[in-house]
Order: C-alpha cells, then sequence, then structure tokens
C-alpha cells in the first residue's frame, strides 16, 4: 500500500544515484580504477583522510570523554553554565565553525594575533594549515559527539553497580577500570565510530583549511571540475565505502548494547574535597566556557566590523551595522537567504512525509522488504554529503524516461533534493524512536472502536510520532539552512544558498558581510530551535488540556 | 546476648532530605557479634535509608556507627568492608559468576589463582558449585540472589547488609530461599542486618526485629516480643493483624466491654500505660469459638468466613459495630450464624 511509494521514492533519491556512481566508475572496465590506485595524489589524498579521521577519533575523544565524566559525576561551581555550553558547537553549521576558527586562529587570527603581540614575535606564532589544524577544529566540533554518547551511557549507568563495586572494596579507579568502563564501551565505541565517519566526509575545513592539503571529499571536487568524472566517481566511491564500513561497524556495536539496566538510582555527583580542587576546578571550568563559545561570539563581533579595515590588527578597529543595514535592503544580498529558507522548507516538508510513512512502516508493519527499507533510510547518513552530491548531479543531468531521469541539474530543484536525501536519516530514526514508545495495541483498540485509517492515524499515531517528528525535522532543517558540501557541487547562482555567499564575501576578504551572514544563519538556526520547541510545546499542552 | 560486647552499634542516627520530618529520626539499634537483626517498616519509613548509613552510602546528619566500639561514621564503604546484597542484586553484568563472585577479593590485590578458587567455594556454599563459568543474564532470581550473597560472603565481612534480599523473588521460592538464607547465615556466624517491608521474611529470618515507622524506631525485639508485648498502637497494629477494642486499664488487668457485657482480662501492658481509658489488642489466635453457655463470652453474628489452609479466618460482628477478626480451625460455622467468641489466651497487650 504505502510502502511501494515510499520505497519508490527512495530508490529513486538515494540509491539511484549511488549506484550510477558506482557503475560509472566501472564504465571502462577496471581504467577508472587503476587510474585511482596509480595516482599519487589520489593515493596521499586517500592516506591524509585515513589520518585525519583516525586524528579526529582520538582528539575528540581525548576532549569529549574527560568532559562526560567531570559534567556527570562531580559537582563544582561553575557545572551547570559548563554544561549548558558543552554541546553548543554542535549547533554552529560547519561553514560558520570553520570560518570563526579562520577569525580566531587563522594567520591574522584575534587569538594568533594576540599571542604575537603578547610575546613580541614578529610573525605569526602559528599557522592554522594542514593536518594539525583541520584536527583542531574537528576537536571542537566533534568532542560533542563522544561527549553526548558518554554522558547518556554514564547516566544509564546502574548506580548500585558504582556502590556494589565500592562496597566491595574497590579502589575509585579500580571501579573505574573494572566495571564502568568496560559498560561503557559500546557509548565509547559507537561515538568514535561516528566521528570516524564525519571526519572521513568532512570538506569545511580541509577545503579552507586544507593549503595545500588534499582529501577524498576536495579531491572529488576538483576532479569534477576538472571534468575528470570517471576519477570521481572512483574516489567517490572508496568514500562511500570507507563510511558505509563505518556505519555496519556502528550499527553491530549499538546490537551489542545489550546489558540490561535494572534500576536506574539518581546520579550521585562527588563534591571536590581538597581546597586547590575546589579552587581550580570553576576556574577551568570558565576556561574552557570561553574557548567553548568564543567562536560564536568572534562571529557576532567581525559581523558588525566595517569590510576591508581589519588587516593587520588584533582586532577589528572599525565598527558599523552597515553590513546588517546592506543584507537587510540591498535586495542582491536578501536572495541567499530567501533561497536557504525556501529550499530547507520544501526538503523539511517532504522529509516530514515519507520519513512519517517509512517510520510508520518500519515499526509498525511487517511486510517482506522491510530489511530494504531500513537499509535505505539509514544509507545518506553512512553517504558523504560530497558523494550524494555527485551522485545526484551525474544521475539527473538529464530527461530520460527509459532510465528515470529527470534534469535536475542546473535547476533551482536539485539543492532541495539533496537537503532532502540527507534529512532522510535524521527524521526517520528520530520519528522511528517516538513510534517504539508507542503501545503498539492502541492503533488496534482504535480500530476495534470503529475509527477509520485516517482518522487512526491522525489521532493516535501522529501524536505519538509526533516528538521524534518534530525533533528530527528540525535537525534535518538545521543542517540543511547552514549545508555547504552539497551545495558547492550543485549550486547555480539562482539557487545559491547561504553558505556559498559567505564563501564569495570572504574570497573577497569582505570578512563583516561574511560574518553578518554567519550571524543570519546562527539566528535561523536558533528560530528553529526555538519554534520547534513551542510548537511541541503547544501540541502537548493541548493535549494535557483534553486530557484532563 | 546480655554480657557479649555489642558488635555494630547504631547511634542515634539521623537523615534528614530537605523536607520536615526527618527520613531517618535519631535510630539507635545495638546488634551483638553473629546475630541477625531484621529492620521492618513501610515503605517511606527510613530502612533502607538507615542501612545505608551502616554501609557508609549515606552520611548521616546526626548520629554515629561504631564497629567493636570505633566510630566508622566517617570512612567510605570501601574502607568498612561490610559485605552488601542489593535489592536488585548489582552484579556486574559483563564478568562472570565466578568473576563477581571474585570482585571484593580482586579489588584487594588477591592473585588471580587463589581468588578464584575462593569464588568457587563460596559459590558451593550457596548451592551453586562449578556456576563459576556462566554469564549473569543466564541466571534466574534465586540464582542471581545467591551469587550476589555468595559475593558479599567471600569477602569475609564482619557485618553483612541485606536490602530487601527476598523481595524480587516469587511466593514458593520465597520461602525456601529464607530458611537457606537463615541457615547459611548461621553456619556462618555472620552478623547480619537486613531490611524488609515483609513481616513473614523478617520473622523467618531475623533473631530481633526491629520497627520503624516515620523514620523512628518503635520497638525492638524478638518476633514474639513484638507480637504479644507491642510497645505502643503503632507497633500493634503493624505486627500480625489484630482487633483494638477500648477498654479501662487497672494496673494488671483490662476491662473490656462489648454489646453490654464486660469482661476482665488479665493484661501484658506497653511501658507508660496509665490507668484508666486504654486500649486492648485482641489478636485473631488468641479469639475462640465457645458454647452458647459460655461464661466470658461475646455474642455475634458471622459476617465473612475465609478459608486459609490451616486455618480459617472468620469476621464476626459483635456488639453490633465491632468486628473482632477470629482465627480457628473449626470449620462448620457459616456466615450468618450466630455465635460466642471468647479470649482463648491471656494475657491481652494492653496499649494506651
Amino acid at each position: 500500500m504505502f510502502a511501494a511509494p515510499v520505497l519508490l521514492v527512495l530508490l529513486w533519491s538515494v540509491v539511484y544515484p549511488n549506484l550510477s556512481i558506482v557503475v560509472g566508475s566501472f564504465e571502462h572496465g577496471l581504467r577508472s580504477w587503476r587510474e585511482f590506485a596509480s595516482s599519487p595524489t589520489d593515493l596521499e589524498a586517500l592516506r591524509t583522510t585515513l589520518i585525519i579521521a583516525v586524528g579526529s577519533v582520538i582528539a575528540a575523544v581525548a576532549v569529549g570523554l574527560p568532559l562526560a565524566f567531570l559534567l556527570t559525576r562531580v559537582d563544582f561551581r561553575g557545572r551547570r553554565v559548563l554544561s549548558a555550553v558543552a554541546t553548543l558547537p554542535a549547533a554552529l553549521p560547519p561553514l560558520v565553525g570553520v570560518v570563526a576558527f579562520l577569525f580566531l586562529y587563522g594567520e591574522s587570527g584575534v587569538i594568533t594575533r594576540g599571542v604575537q603581540a603578547l610575546l613580541g614575535l614578529d610573525h605569526a606564532p602559528w599557522t592554522l594549515n594542514g593536518v594539525g589544524a583541520i584536527i583542531f577544529v574537528h576537536a571542537y566540533t566533534m568532542y560533542v559527539y563522544v561527549f553526548l554518547f558518554v554522558s547518556a551511557g554514564l547516566e544509564r549507568l546502574d548506580t548500585s553497580l558504582d556502590e556494589a563495586a565500592a562496597g566491595l572494596g574497590a579502589s575509585r579507579w579500580h571501579a573505574l577500570r573494572r566495571v564502568t568502563l568496560p559498560l561503557l564501551t559500546p557509548s565509547i565505541a559507537g561515538s568514535m565510530l561516528l566521528v570516524f565517519m564525519s571526519a572521513l566526509g568532512s570538506f569545511s575545513a580541509p577545503y579552507i583549511f586544507g593549503g595545500g592539503l588534499r582529501v577524498l571529499s576536495t579531491q572529488i571536487v576538483a576532479s569534477k571540475l576538472n571534468g575528470a568524472m570517471d576519477l570521481a566517481y572512483v574516489e567517490t566511491t572508496v568514500l562511500a565505502v570507507g563510511a558505509i564500513a563505518a556505519l555496519i561497524l556502528l550499527r553491530w556495536f549499538e546490537r551489542r548494547r545489550t546489558y540490561a539496566v535494572s534500576t536506574k538510582g539518581t546520579v550521585v555527583r562527588a563534591r571536590l574535597h581538597s581546597p586547590t580542587a575546589r579552587l581550580l576546578a570553576p576556574i577551568v571550568g570558565a576556561i574552557l566556557v570561553v574557548i567553548l563559545i568564543l567562536p560564536h561570539a568572534m562571529v557576532i563581533l567581525v559581523s558588525f566590523a566595517r569590510d576591508g579595515t581589519w588587516t593587520t590588527q588584533v582586532l577589528p578597529p572599525e565598527y558599523t551595522l552597515d553590513n546588517f543595514r546592506r543584507l537587510a535592503t540591498d535586495s542582491d544580498l536578501l536572495v541567499p537567504i530567501w533561497n536557504s529558507v525556501s529550499m530547507t522548507a520544501i526538503a523539511t516538508a517532504l522529509d516530514i512525509v515519507v520519513c512519517f510513512v517509512a517510520a510508520y512502516l518500519l515499526v509498525l508493519r511487517r511486510f517482506r522488504v522491510r530489511w530494504l527499507l531500513a537499509i535505505l533510510v539509514a544509507l545518506p547518513w553512512a553517504i558523504p554529503g560530497t558523494a550524494i552530491a555527485i551522485g545526484l548531479a551525474s544521475t539527473f543531468d538529464r530527461t530520460s524516461l527509459a532510465s528515470a531521469r529527470v534534469l535536475l541539474v542546473g535547476t533551482f530543484w536539485i539543492l532541495p533534493l539533496a537537503y532532502f536525501v540527507r534529512g532522510v536519516p535524521l527524521v526517520s530514526s528520530a520519528t522511528e524512536g517516538s513510534l517504539r514508545q508507542m503501545d503498539p495495541s492502541l492503533e488496534d483498540a482504535a480500530r476495534g472502536l470503529g475509527a477509520s485509517w485516517w482518522l487512526t492515524m491522525r489521532r493516535v499515531v501522529l501524536p505519538a510520532a509526533r516528538p521524534g517528528l518534530v525533533a528530527g525535522a528540525m535537525l534535518a532543517a538545521i543542517t540543511a539552512v547552514g549545508e555547504f558540501v552539497a551545495s558547492i557541487v550543485l549550486f547555480t547562482h539562482a539557487n545559491r544558498p547561504i553558505s556559498m555567499e559567505i564563501l564569495s564575501q570572504l574570497r573577497n576578504f569582505a570578512f563583516g558581510t561574511a560574518a553578518a551572514f554567519s550571524v543570519v544563519l546562527i539566528a535561523l538556526v536558533l528560530a528553529i530551535t526555538l519554534a520547534a520547541r513551542w510548537a511541541e510545546g503547544r501540541w502537548s499542552r493541548a493535549e494535557a488540556v483534553v486530557i484532563q | 546476648m546480655s554480657g557479649a560486647a555489642p558488635h555494630l552499634v547504631l547511634d542515634r542516627l539521623t537523615r534528614r532530605f530537605g523536607e520536615a520530618r526527618p527520613a531517618v529520626n535519631a535510630v539507635s539499634l545495638e546488634i551483638a557479634a553473629g546475630e541477625l537483626v531484621a529492620l521492618i517498616g513501610a515503605s517511606g519509613s527510613g530502612k533502607t535509608t538507615t542501612l545505608r548509613m551502616v554501609a557508609g552510602y549515606e552520611t548521616p546528619d546526626a548520629g554515629a556507627v561504631l564497629l567493636d566500639g570505633r566510630d566508622i561514621t566517617s570512612l567510605p564503604p570501601q574502607r568498612r568492608r561490610f559485605g552488601m546484597v542489593f535489592q536488585h542484586y548489582a552484579l556486574f553484568p559483563h564478568l562472570t559468576v565466578g568473576q563477581n563472585v571474585a570482585f571484593g577479593l580482586e579489588a584487594r590485590g588477591i592473585a588471580r589463582r587463589e581468588r578464584m578458587s575462593r569464588a568457587a567455594d563460596a559459590l558451593a556454599g550457596v548451592g551453586l558449585a562449578g556456576a563459576g563459568g556462566r554469564q549473569i543474564q543466564s541466571l534466574s532470581g534465586g540464582e542471581q540472589q545467591r551469587v550476589a550473597l555468595a559475593r558479599a560472603l567471600v569477602i569475609e565481612p564482619p557485618v553483612l547488609l541485606l536490602d530487601e534480599p527476598l523481595s524480587n523473588l516469587d511466593p514458593t521460592l520465597r520461602r525456601s530461599t529464607r530458611e537457606e538464607l537463615r541457615a547459611t547465615l548461621r553456619r556462618l556466624g555472620v552478623t547480619a542486618l537486613f531490611v524488609t517491608h515483609d513481616q513473614e521474611d523478617a520473622f523467618a529470618v531475623a533473631d530481633r526485629v526491629a520497627l520503624l515507622a516515620a523514620g523512628r524506631l518503635l520497638q525492638v525485639g524478638t518476633a514474639e516480643t513484638l507480637y504479644d508485648r507491642p510497645a505502643n498502637r503503632d507497633v500493634a497494629t503493624f505486627i500480625g493483624r489484630s482487633t483494638l477494642v477500648p477498654g479501662t486499664f487497672d494496673g494488671d488487668s483490662i476491662t473490656v466491654q462489648l454489646g453490654g457485657a464486660a469482661r476482665r482480662l488479665r493484661a501484658a501492658p506497653a511501658p507508660a500505660v496509665a490507668h484508666g481509658p486504654a486500649t486492648a489488642v485482641l489478636r485473631p489466635d488468641a479469639l475462640g469459638f465457645s458454647p452458647p453457655d459460655g461464661i466470658d463470652a461475646w455474642t455475634g453474628v458471622v459476617q465473612e468466613r475465609r478459608f486459609a489452609g490451616a486455618l480459617l479466618a472468620y469476621r464476626v460482628r459483635v456488639a453490633g459495630d465491632i468486628d473482632l477478626e477470629v482465627h480457628s480451625t473449626v470449620r462448620d460455622v457459616q456466615p450468618g450464624d450466630t455465635v460466642n467468641i471468647r479470649v482463648t489466651r491471656e494475657p491481652v497487650a494492653v496499649v494506651s
């Protein structure tokens, strides 16, 4: 019934483009593959990609793991503030984060210049370039995955296990080593794989900070620009296969998370005893908070800087409201904002419809090719944005009914399609989560009471799915509005989104305007988050009134 | 218990959680070496909090815990070396049965071969010989409880603490397990303090029972003492079943008047019951049927008859307004019958 259209839509938009990449890579037999394997730049790109991915995992765990323990297990002054800010980096659109790092730690960045002045050096103390820089940026954004996974794992841990270990005479360290960490392994491993997958497909940081560095994602775009599509297909396939392998491993680990938790005591936080610790902890906490907020603060600051005036000074010397004034009045500058908003709206609406049906089918219905649907909704998560973009670009470059192709390249519609595809895993897994919490017999109860199929959907299933649907849609919209990776491959001047505008302003050294657009992007993310919270709050309040 | 120095002492333990009344209010208790004491009470009575203070997981706001005269109140749980059996067992899911039992020895740095061998002995001691290699997930509820017990006992603790050790077992298993539990503890001579909301479990396992209500210790004594001589009204109503009837207390007997018939009964009063109006605690096993012309009998009508195996429980309305609960082996009484009830066992407990 509904399985068929949803499957078709997903097959057409997800599998078909990617399959055609794989097929395209073999178009001339193994020639393109041999070309890849013998090209030093490509092999270097592969090696660098892997090094960066592994390095990012190490860095993210080094930051995220202790932070999760600190904020879950210890009580200190300022803990709440640090908790609130700890996930902030994830809310920053990737390009904006990279831009902010440029403003802060780049060669003409505030921190760089500040340190240079402080130490009396006559050139920058460091250059934000190469593998180290990329890993540094990744550590900032991706530690959040480790932090969230490990915090959730810690909170799920049965506190009586810790008490039992203590009562049996185990020192804190012994209990940590033999009880807590082994039980956290699934969470830690899962987040490591997630960081690996993200770092694999990361584009913004290598693109801006790479210098002459090559990674697979930037190589793909370069090959496409050079017209070497066959090579691009091979590179895309290699990248996608690596990410999918990591996804399979991730799923395997998630399934191993089978230790049943019987009771969940309240989380007990240890109070610091030594006076030095009590003095140091809030200070360290404050430093961490500042480091975490700095990029956002920097972007806001620079958005008020007059274009062209910030050359060699530590901080921008002249400030103005002009950047925003121009944004509000210059119709040319408003176009990208309107583009991003409208394309996001279209993609998210489509995500909601398709993923609600998909989630419903996956959770509440049994049918023959259910396994296929499950793979389809998870796949776009593994495939890096660049690969998705290349797939769409090569598949939908002409209209041919025989091969089910529509000309979308060069039109407005290809970007919403890309955003839609990237949003599918987010919306469907969140909705699945909500539906799993619904008692499946509710549907039967409604039907038994004589409700039509449509009434049951509307009054029983949809309300149950709604929290996940809203949360997933919110995440998908946030990703879409600041999307950069697929946009850079597929955009046209007419449908250029905000991220492309930021890039072009940066190229013209119009830092203030670039920052102003970034602030608009941050504001849009905030608006989407608030709208989602407000909508969910209003709906659940309406239900509460009815129940009374 | 007299003469020997108390092994474990709870001295006016108090714990507040910020509400109006303390969760545990000046609870004092002395436990001799090798004694098994049960803390009973309704939920919210403070018994689990008291146990956790003895274990060291909660810090008392006032009061002390003493072991052999030594104040251990400020020691963390790791240093107290008490064995604790948790309500849901808290077995480490990622370790085998043997590794679980050996964990306390591992924490003490005992070499692998020795600790696994001692763990095997401990498992044999609770009837799980050879189960060392099994996974926790494959154990039944009763087996998990025994593993938790072995794990706590293998470290040879001075005191064993148990939090609702039998509550998660189904009724048939419970009965056999509590007999085993008592036998094992007596055999090892372990001093034990355990918490339960089930009176029967407490009576079956413990040497002495301490009743808590609203954070206060109401009475400590053998089960029989609490049953026959409750210290106050609350104890009388919590322990066992009873009917409380008003009467007049004169020092060594209480006169109870029901439906115009007054009976004078020998009294076993609680401390500080004043002469004058008081309450007689009539236990169902101290009441029985008597022939129609029996003296000292009250007349009533049977309201309800309930078969309970060894006994039948009758509810008899006497004097038109008081229902007496009577347990009897007599079977041929039916609802609606007019019967005579008399007190078959004296003295009768008296509370104020």
